[in-house]
């Protein structure tokens, strides 16, 4: 892995601590700009479905879930829409800039869950779950982690495709019949919703448990006191 | 080796990284309750706009079989407005005019005498929920025909007798299976579903669907879009 990495000795105690690049400017910068529109597609999707809280037939329509206004973005079906189509593009180019940029840069090798990381999602499974020992890893993410992250791309890219399909089913019929019908991509666009904010929660509560110099290597790219050894 | 700075040095690198990040403040603008209305307006007519772009003249929306179709009672009306202004159907016209050749008022037997279309098409609504439906009328296209439409208009626009108006682009309205229906399951528009007569365009969405037509404006600006886009609807909302 080329990772860019550097010796810092403080100014006043000389003492030496490592820092590495681990986060490129774009990739900083699509993180945070498709966390606030994932924030908004949540919080105006759900406004949208308060107007029909119910998958199906219109009649006799269930209401599945009374989701309280308070926690839904827009005010009305019709505000709550231009949240939701206005974002969709900044999620869509904020998406598909980061894939690029992966595909282009080849870090995608770090992020991509693949089969030789198989066996070692178990053992990060019992570190975090079971207080298991903690596995040691060469790499900048462990293979639980690569597991999340590529989840969340698929989710993410699963989420565009089902919101296309109940947004134009006419345009792009055929996305809506390779889900099942209309009624079908509708429930998977909701369900695709909650996977995605199942991943959020793991990922808050893993940014957390991890620290000051983890977040912030977020923000500025650079992380000090890496986990893992560097070269 | 790898190089090597001090705390300072460092401190002043994370910085200038993190300035990097400024464009995800501009986002901010969205929070700003002047700038909200406005940024939101915008964001809509772009994606209006893509909406265009995406539609094609020759797609047609799919079909369905007469099993597939939503049992006529249990076809949703509108609760919103009225479910019969009470149009005399005896002196009912469509009066027609703008961009055409032959403004005037057209009966609705000089409207049946064009060739009849039956489609089973889905009736998407814009708060989530679908029903299939079976309407029969005749394409709009065939009466811009009759009415000679100016082919270099750009716009379609309806009032309805219970004040409801709406529009449509020209690509739309000249779609095989943009209909000016006056029957649904084979028998005469009811009262409720806009008796006698209404729009079907399946490539729309339902609020473009308008009931009780009595007026048709054909133009090449826009100077009423719709009554829900008035609200903040999407213009175009094509399917």
């Amino acid at each position: 892995m080329a990772t860019r990495a550097m010796e810092i000795e403080d100014v006043k105690t000389g003492e030496v601590t490592e820092a590495v690049y681990e986060h490129p400017f774009l990739v900083r910068l699509c993180h945070w700009v498709n966390a606030v529109s994932l924030f908004v597609m949540v919080g105006s999707g759900f406004q949208i479905f308060r107007a029909f809280p119910s998958f199906g037939a219109k009649i006799p329509q269930k209401d599945l879930l009374d989701w309280p206004k308070a926690l839904a973005l827009g005010g009305w079906l019709g505000g709550a829409l231009q949240w939701h189509l206005t974002f969709m593009w900044i999620y869509i180019a904020t998406g598909l800039l980061y894939i690029g940029y992966q595909l282009f840069s080849g870090d995608y090798k770090q992020v991509l869950f693949v089969r030789r990381d198989v066996p070692g999602v178990w053992p990060m499974v019992r570190h975090y779950f079971f207080l298991g020992h903690k596995p040691l890893t060469k790499e900048a993410y462990n293979p639980l982690q690569k597991h999340a992250y590529t989840s969340a791309i698929v989710l993410g890219i699963l989420s565009v495709l089902t919101g296309v399909a109940i947004w134009k089913p006419v345009q792009f019929s055929w996305l809506a019949w390779m889900m099942g019908g209309f009624h079908l991509a509708r429930l998977w666009h909701f369900l695709i919703m909650w996977a995605m904010l199942a991943f959020v929660f793991g990922h808050l509560v893993m940014v957390v448990l991890h620290g000051w110099n983890n977040f912030i290597s977020m923000w500025t790219g650079w992380k000090k006191d890496p986990e893992y050894d560097s070269e | 080796m790898k190089p090597r700075t001090d705390s300072r040095k460092f401190k002043t690198i994370s910085r200038r990284e993190l300035l990097k990040l400024t464009p995800v403040v501009v986002l901010g603008a969205f929070a700003v309750p002047p700038l909200q209305k406005p940024l939101l307006k915008g964001g809509l007519a772009v994606s209006d706009w893509i909406s265009a772009r995406l539609f094609r003249s020759g797609h047609l929306a799919p079909t369905f079989a007469d099993a597939d179709l939503t049992p006529f009672e249990k076809f949703p009306l509108n609760g919103y407005d009225v479910d019969d202004p009470g149009v005399d159907f005896d002196k009912w016209t469509l009066t027609v005019t703008g961009s055409v050749q032959k403004p005037g008022d057209y009966t609705l037997a000089q409207i049946q005498a064009l060739p009849k279309v039956t489609q089973n098409t889905r009736h998407v609504c814009v708060e989530g929920w679908d029903v299939i439906g079976n309407f029969s009328g005749v394409r709009l296209s065939d009466f811009f025909k009759m009415i000679g439409v100016d082919p270099t208009a750009r716009f379609v626009s309806v009032e309805c007798a219970d004040d409801y108006y709406e529009s449509l682009d020209m690509a739309t309205a000249m779609h095989p299976q943009s209909l000016l229906c006056y029957e649904m399951y084979g028998q005469p528009l009811t009262r409720e579903h806009g008796a006698p007569l209404r729009l079907s365009i399946p490539t729309k969405i339902g609020y473009k669907q308008a009931k009780y037509v009595t007026d048709l404006k054909v133009s090449h600006v826009l100077e009423k879009v719709g009554y829900w886009e008035d609200q903040g609807y999407s213009e175009f909302y094509g399917l």
